[in-house]
């Protein structure tokens, strides 16, 4: 008789791997990848490509060059940044500005830290903020768009933008808002990155991943509530200068964000409540930035300056341990 | 009401309970048995036998070595042949009592019949020395003593008795056959224990997942009459049937760190356990015979068989068709928490209660790759721990820290393991590190008496 195998227990294994995990936000994420595809075009499916490749191919080649340890391109976490990264970009983007971004996120915010699990910042986050810095026209100039089968949409800025610029030339809140409706928002049918199109879609994909057992809906939750109560507030005080409750939740990219960036494993906290308060922290951050800073949109810095405080939170909101006080 | 379960943690690995159908049926008796002297948790029994000794079934063939030990009986008649060390499951050698089958003669006083003995002593005193002789020990994994956790230390009250029928692993269903066939013999023992106890509250935890348990002790209770007797449907979730988890589902109380059941006043008995109490206490039978699970997808004879303790592994396996091809790990226990066999040829003890067989594709652990911080381990642990955590102060060695991080809480349950997507040794590298802590404390305190 050959062997018997003598290993510690527990002797079998849940089905959940690494990969499963990552591969399921993948197809959480296609819905969104299709719908920009059909409203942005061939431009959008090259920024999709040269995204997706890069990254792959650029943690490929560190992995097996650089750090000389087995490849770890089949987790499957260097596709989602990519496709995070080219849904965080306006479809106008040159395709080497995200090239640029693709090489930041996986080589600076994610490989030089140790790779999946070590870094400290979401990659595709820290790529796209790191393009905002440098190539600020480029990430902050949209045209309208011109769909895959010629769909025209309505506006040329994004709405945040709009709403800005309009302010800062005096005119109000709801002088300006007259110019998108919320079917548009709800719809897809207004400018902005392709990540801040299609809110049906991603909040398909974010229920996909709840059912899955992927994530856990708390921190996306409490960054929707704080974001509503947020400017419900300011909005309920003054409704010339604040824009409403329901504008902010459409725009700016937030559901992407809250969906599929601030829910990143390795960047937010591990415990519930640690989530919950993370979720605050950023949709109060984003609204504070939409409402006061000099960039209109807000999230993606939010979810920066949270994930820096995700091992404080990490150390203050821990489970109950069982016969412990 | 929403049922009840425990509330920290848990996981819902396959339920595989392929072996439920299978009625327990007694094995032929074997050329020989291996019997050896350390089947219970404490000081190991004193052969008190030597070679050319005849022996009958159930006669004492090791007395206590201590005061949390225990007795170990014949499980067959005929002659002793050795004395001596053997490798046992774990391939570790053990003072071992070989004995060659000469038919099968039971000692005095037994009584082998069927019939049901209802009446219970009213002596707890003898009650007890009963339980002590029969070697009656924890038949749910941890095989301490039942004569000594029946009897609680002065100034600690028990209020609940805890019947643990949860079988919460997957594959093991030997206590769920006992349930249906000895669901009478098993209450009784039960209705032994709570008497002992102090006539206290007696709930029969069991999982969801076995309904026709549920309603036949639920019968059984009825039938006999039995009082403050219940039984609860607990939702199915593992680790149930751990200890300090089934007192938290049961009572909504949780055992301290370091603390016994009792001091929060439950004991906890398993099925199986309580059956050899009856057997102890109303047939004068010590255990000498125990239900075993044959399974696993790649075992082509499932079966729940009731053997002789000290019956080689290889002698029930040959009964039953022989070894699968294709099995790469024999499991005694459950895939969770069992111990891998090194040896076919070791023989059965008291606490044996299935023997899995697994295929590789079934056992075989990924690489391990980087942590995702997922939480999904801390999620998982029914201790409320948090294993990456301990993991990585673990290779840090910073022995102080992981005692702060409760690493001596740990249930070696395997829930971290099992749930990391990464598939990090979580376990392997904590019961380490659970060791190491637990020496330093031992030490510590012994330095302060
Ligand atoms: S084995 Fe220990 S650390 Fe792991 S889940 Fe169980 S109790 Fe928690
Ligand atoms: S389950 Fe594994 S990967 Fe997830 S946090 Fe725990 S150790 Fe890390």
């Amino acid at each position: 008789m050959s062997k018997l195998i003598v290993s510690p227990s527990p002797h079998i294994h849940s089905a959940v791997s690494t990969r499963s995990l990552m591969t399921d936000v993948v197809i959480a994420l296609l819905p969104a990848v299709l719908c920009s595809f059909i409203f942005y075009g061939w431009n959008q499916i090259l920024l999709m490509f040269v995204s997706v490749a890069t990254c792959v191919l650029l943690e490929w080649a560190i992995t097996k060059y650089l750090m000389k340890k087995p490849s770890t391109i089949g987790d499957m976490s260097a596709v989602i940044t990519g496709i995070l990264l080219a849904l965080n970009v306006p479809y106008t983007t040159p395709w080497w500005v995200i090239f640029i971004g693709a090489v930041f996120a996986i080589g600076v915010a994610k490989l030089s830290f140790g790779g999946l699990g070590q870094n400290i910042w979401n990659p595709a986050i820290a790529g796209r903020v790191f393009l905002l810095v440098s190539f600020p026209t480029y990430m902050t100039t949209w045209s309208a768009p011109k769909g895959l089968f010629g769909v025209d949409a309505v506006t040329g800025a994004t709405p945040l933008g709009v709403i800005k610029e309009g302010l800062l030339q005096g005119s109000t809140v709801p002088e300006l808002m007259g110019s998108f409706s919320y079917k548009d928002l709800l719809f897809a049918n207004i400018g902005g990155s392709a990540g801040e199109v299609c809110a049906l879609a991603l909040l398909a994909g974010f229920v996909y991943l709840c059912i899955r057992k992927v994530i856990k809906p708390w921190i996306t939750l409490s960054i929707f509530a704080t974001v509503a109560l947020t400017s419900l507030l300011f909005w309920g005080i003054n409704p010339a200068r604040f824009t409403d409750p329901l504008f902010n939740l459409l725009t700016g990219g937030l559901i992407l964000g809250a969906c599929f960036m601030a829910t990143d494993y390795v960047t937010s906290p591990m415990s519930t409540w640690g989530g919950v308060i993370f979720g605050i922290g950023i949709g109060f951050l984003t609204m504070m930035i939409r409402y006061f800073g000099s960039y209109p949109e807000g999230v993606s810095f939010a979810i920066l300056i949270m994930n820096s405080v995700v091992p404080l939170l990490n150390m203050w909101f821990k489970q109950k341990k069982y016969g412990r006080a | 009401m929403a049922k009840r379960t425990f509330s920290i943690g848990g996981i819902h690995p396959h339920d595989s309970k392929i072996s439920r159908e299978c009625a327990i049926r007694p094995l032929p008796l074997p050329p020989t048995v291996y019997i050896s002297v350390a089947q219970h948790i404490g000081a190991p029994a004193k052969p008190i036998v030597a070679p050319g000794d005849k022996v009958k079934v159930g006669q004492p063939v090791a007395e206590p070595g201590g005061f949390v030990s225990a007795f170990i009986h014949s499980s067959v008649s005929g002659t002793v042949k050795s004395v001596g060390p053997r490798k046992d499951l774990a391939g570790n050698n053990q003072m071992t009592i070989e004995i060659a089958v000469e038919g099968d003669e039971w000692a005095e006083g037994i009584d082998t019949s069927d019939t049901l003995v209802t009446a219970i002593p009213e002596d707890n005193k003898a009650i007890l020395e009963k339980i002590r002789l029969g070697g009656v020990v924890g038949l749910g994994g941890a095989t301490f003593p039942t004569h000594v956790k029946l009897s609680p230390p002065p100034g600690s009250k028990c209020e609940c008795l805890i019947i643990n029928g949860c079988e919460c692993e997957p594959y093991l269903t030997s206590d769920f056959r006992t349930l249906l066939e000895k669901g009478e013999q098993v209450v009784i023992g039960a209705a032994i224990i709570r008497q002992v106890l102090g006539n206290v509250r007696c709930v029969f935890g069991i999982e969801e997942n076995k309904p026709e348990a549920i309603a036949h002790i639920r019968e059984v209770i009825a039938k006999l009459g039995c009082e403050g007797m219940e039984v609860m449907s607990l939702k199915k979730r593992y680790p149930q049937g751990g200890e300090k988890q089934l007192i938290d589902a049961v009572m909504h109380r949780q055992v301290g760190s370091g603390a016994l059941p009792i001091s929060v006043g439950a004991v906890v008995q398993n099925v199986a356990t309580s059956l050899a109490v009856y057997d102890a206490v109303q047939k004068n039978k010590p255990i000498v015979d125990n239900s075993i699970t044959l399974t696993g997808e790649c075992f082509p004879n499932q079966a729940n068989v009731l053997v002789r303790v000290g019956t080689p592994l290889s002698f029930i396996i040959d009964q039953l068709g022989g070894m699968p091809a294709d099995a790469v790990k024999v499991i005694s226990g459950g895939p969770m928490m069992g111990k891998a066999i090194a040896n076919l040829d070791a023989a059965t003890l008291k606490g044996t209660s299935s023997l899995l067989f697994l295929r590789a594709d079934q056992t075989v652990r990924g690489e391990a790759s980087n942590c995702i911080r997922c939480g999904r381990c801390a999620d998982a642990c029914p201790m409320g721990l948090e294993p990456f955590l301990l993991n990585r102060l673990a290779k840090a060695g910073d022995m102080d820290k992981l005692e702060a991080n409760a690493v001596q809480d740990c249930i070696e349950c395997g829930c971290c393991l099992y749930s990391c997507p990464a598939n990090i040794p979580l376990l392997d590298v904590i019961r380490m590190a659970k060791a190491d802590v637990m020496k330093i404390m031992r030490a510590r305190a012994a330095a302060k008496k």
